[in-house]
């Protein structure tokens, strides 16, 4: 998180904001340019054949070095298999023994006797919060980015950069305590007023006592989510061809016609993907979101009321107090988390893959 | 270079934050002062280290013995995390754990696993439960001009299952003859973390509230409606700054935040006021359905019994009987020892835990005499 944003820092800060990429395209012109005018410089290869060249050892430090990189790559799947293995082995137990429909009930009473655990109020949540915390934090995040490496003057843009780097290293707990001991005041006014005026929408239907929403979640997780979309997105911007850009003021486009033909289609791929990792830290998501949701287990599109929770969230509250069952009841539930992410991821993957392709093709 | 200075800056900024924070302590229980009960009465020093988890509603009980254990007796290192009753049972059973606190017996599936723990051992066991911190539940409240409150066990459970929505309604202003009570909404709070606090608040309702409460009791809150607040502190917190909220927690929180405590009417047909004797009482004429050694017990919440405080938690000290570590077992000894002596029962007081009754106190103290 901290490198990429600090390597782009870095290049704004040493060059004029209006061509940060200057620079990048002659070094890379001289680099792709320069071989056959660089090779001559180059010392020639020793020569004397292939008795000259030591003889390959069977023991040699080329075996081991390739042993130990094939190591530590093998080390990841062994891991991601055990702990596969064992996530399987505590949630197949609870599910046999669960009275219910796994994937359609909707509350988490895995201690009842029988046991009725179900996920759909919590995926439901899951997926709600994030959602929606996406619809307001990706605007956002697109505009302070435009303004950072478009429009601010280099001082500003500097200053305002590392403020919101600086907002991606709060921890999460912090977040959770500030929404739920102070912003839900402000909050509580916002779906007061919201009701009064748009109540007639189902979503802004709830009429109080407000609190811990839906809506206090998702706006908290909005902002946690902010600086990774918005460092993301400022190192794709900041990358646009200097070339398109100014081809595109030569055309007589305004400064927002040029973003728009030549700095967004350039990013395109860059904001998808920075949107799909910021889906995916909004989506495992727990502390900040156990601290500001309801934890009711309703399936609701009140945003104002009471109410809200997600996977992650029901695990924190519940994991210290839970017995067996209940265990690979949560367990059974993180499983349910990580199929989410994994279609999230895969299907970003395509896009971006598509997008890519695409853009191949058109150039 | 303007790089580096605001890495300075940001350094700066960073360590004094980090300076700021080590200003607060997170020890906000009132200390015992290190005079009551420090006198570890009767208790044979033993050395070494012992490793507990469990219950958070007993850690401020457990770490307040540990400090006059230790005060009285060098050598000794005592380990308590508050990881939560399940947590603690699990790692009691894994045998990463000498005793595990728990507000909650054994599960039935769960109790031949430990006793396979405990038979593991030279001499073979089973787990026993000790009782040994009683925490009494208050009903606490924020109504402003109202002081006095008092309710019956129907009223509470229709507060909470959300039947009862106002102040003023009729069901509480029966309970509270001549109160001028406001027409303030009702926000009724409970855990929205699974806790032995709501297990036992909502096996009171289940027990004495009939008809009016159709919720089974659990640890996870099963009522619909409602502001969920997490952990003790959480509820607290939220009901010392909402007006109108009403909740349920542990004593020892309500006393720390000032909260008003409602009176409880009690099966002898009396408002009962929160004591620690008051408390006592109820355990006193608690069963014990465990056998031999296992001192489970269940809680009579409809007592008649005259003055007792219906709404009481038991947590337990999960042992083993027999076949404890040669090495650990004489301080185990040693340190439940004191804990179920009748000074360091008397210590709770200060912790807003109610001690154990003699009745009770002086089985749990054989009990820990008898392990091996």
């Amino acid at each position: 998180m901290s490198d990429p944003s600090f390597s782009g820092f870095a290049g704004i800060a040493s060059t004029p904001a209006t061509g940060p990429s200057r620079d990048d395209d002659a070094t890379q012109l001289a680099a792709t340019g320069g071989p056959a005018a660089g090779s001559p410089d180059t010392p020639p290869p020793p020569f004397g054949g292939g008795g000259a060249l030591p003889r390959k050892r069977r023991w040699s430090l080329e075996t081991w070095f390739r042993g130990l990189t094939t190591g530590a790559g093998m080390t990841v799947l062994i891991i991601i298999v055990a702990i596969g293995a064992f996530l399987i082995d505590e949630a197949v137990p609870a599910l046999q023994a669960n009275h219910v429909n796994f994937l359609t009930y909707k509350n988490w009473f895995p201690s009842d006797n029988p046991p009725m655990f179900g996920i759909a109020a919590l995926a439901f949540g899951t997926v709600l919060t994030s959602v929606l915390a996406l619809l307001m934090a990706v605007p956002v995040a697109l505009s302070i980015a435009l303004c950072l490496t478009h429009y601010a003057p280099r001082r500003v843009a500097s200053v305002l950069g590392f403020a919101i780097d600086l907002l991606a290293a709060v921890p999460s707990i912090v977040y959770g305590l500030w929404g739920r001991d102070y912003l839900v005041t402000p909050i509580s006014g916002l779906s007061a007023w919201l009701h009064a005026y748009f109540g007639w929408i189902p979503i802004f239907g709830s009429d109080g006592p407000y609190g811990k929403s839906i809506l206090l979640g998702s706006i908290v997780l909005a902002i946690m989510v902010l600086p990774i979309v918005t460092a993301l997105v400022r190192e794709v911007f900041a990358q646009t061809p200097t070339m398109n850009e100014e081809a595109a003021l030569a055309l007589g486009a305004t400064k927002w016609e040029m973003i728009r033909i030549a700095v967004l289609p350039h990013g395109r791929p860059g904001i998808i993907a920075a949107v799909i990792l910021g889906l995916g830290r909004a989506l495992g998501e727990t502390i900040a979101l156990a601290l500001t949701l309801g934890s009711t287990f309703t399936i609701s599109t009140d945003l104002l009321g009471n109410g809200g929770n997600t996977i992650a969230a029901n695990i924190v509250h519940n994991f210290g107090e839970a017995d067996t069952i209940g265990r690979g009841a949560l367990i059974a539930s993180g499983l349910v988390l990580f199929a989410i992410t994994l279609v999230v991821n895969v299907v970003a993957r395509a896009i971006i893959y598509r997008r890519r392709e695409f853009r191949a093709s058109a150039a | 270079m303007r790089l580096q200075r605001f890495g300075i800056l940001a350094g700066i900024a960073l360590t004094a934050t980090v300076a700021l924070a080590a200003c607060g302590t997170d020890n906000n229980t009132p200390t015992s002062g290190g005079t009551d009960g420090a006198t570890a009465s009767g208790a044979n020093c033993a050395t070494g280290t012992l490793n507990a988890q469990g219950s958070t509603a007993q850690a401020n009980a457990i770490s307040t013995w540990i400090k006059n254990y230790n005060a009285q007796c060098s050598g000794a290192t005592i380990n308590y995390q508050g990881t939560g009753s399940g947590a603690g049972q699990t790692a009691f059973i894994a045998g990463q754990a000498d005793f595990a606190g728990s507000d909650s017996a054994l599960k039935a599936a769960d109790q031949p696993k430990a006793n396979a723990h405990c038979a593991s051992g030279s001499a073979g066991g089973v787990a026993i439960h000790l009782p040994m911190v009683v925490g009494p539940i208050a009903v606490v409240y924020n109504v402003s001009g109202v002081t006095n409150l008092q309710l019956k066990p129907a009223t509470i459970a229709g507060i909470f299952s959300g039947k009862i929505t106002t102040w003023n309604d009729p069901a509480i202003a029966a309970d509270n003859p001549g109160a001028s009570l406001p027409s303030t909404k009702i926000t009724p709070v409970h855990r929205a973390d699974s806790s032995g606090t709501s297990d036992n608040f909502t096996s009171y309702l289940t027990q004495t509230a009939g008809s009016a409460w159709t919720y089974n009791h659990d640890k996870v809150w099963h009522a619909p409606g409602g502001d969920a607040e997490q952990g003790s502190d959480g509820v607290s917190k939220f009901i010392a700054s909402t007006d109108g909220s009403i909740g349920y927690d542990e004593w020892s929180f309500a006393t720390l935040n000032n909260l008003n405590v409602a009176k409880i009417y009690n099966g002898a047909g009396e408002w009962s006021t929160l004591t620690a004797d008051s408390a006592g009482k109820t355990i006193a004429g608690a069963k014990v359905v465990g056998t031999g050694n296992d001192l489970q017990m269940s809680i009579d919440y409809s007592t008649n019994t005259p003055g007792a405080y219906p709404i009481v938690l038991v947590t337990y000290e999960i042992v083993c009987d027999k076949g404890n570590p040669a090495g650990r077992l004489d301080l185990l000894k040693s340190f439940l020892g004191y804990a179920s002596s009748a000074g360091g029962q008397q210590v709770l007081t200060t912790v807003g835990s109610a001690p154990l009754p003699e009745s009770v106190r002086s089985k749990v103290a054989a009990a820990v005499a008898a392990m091996s």
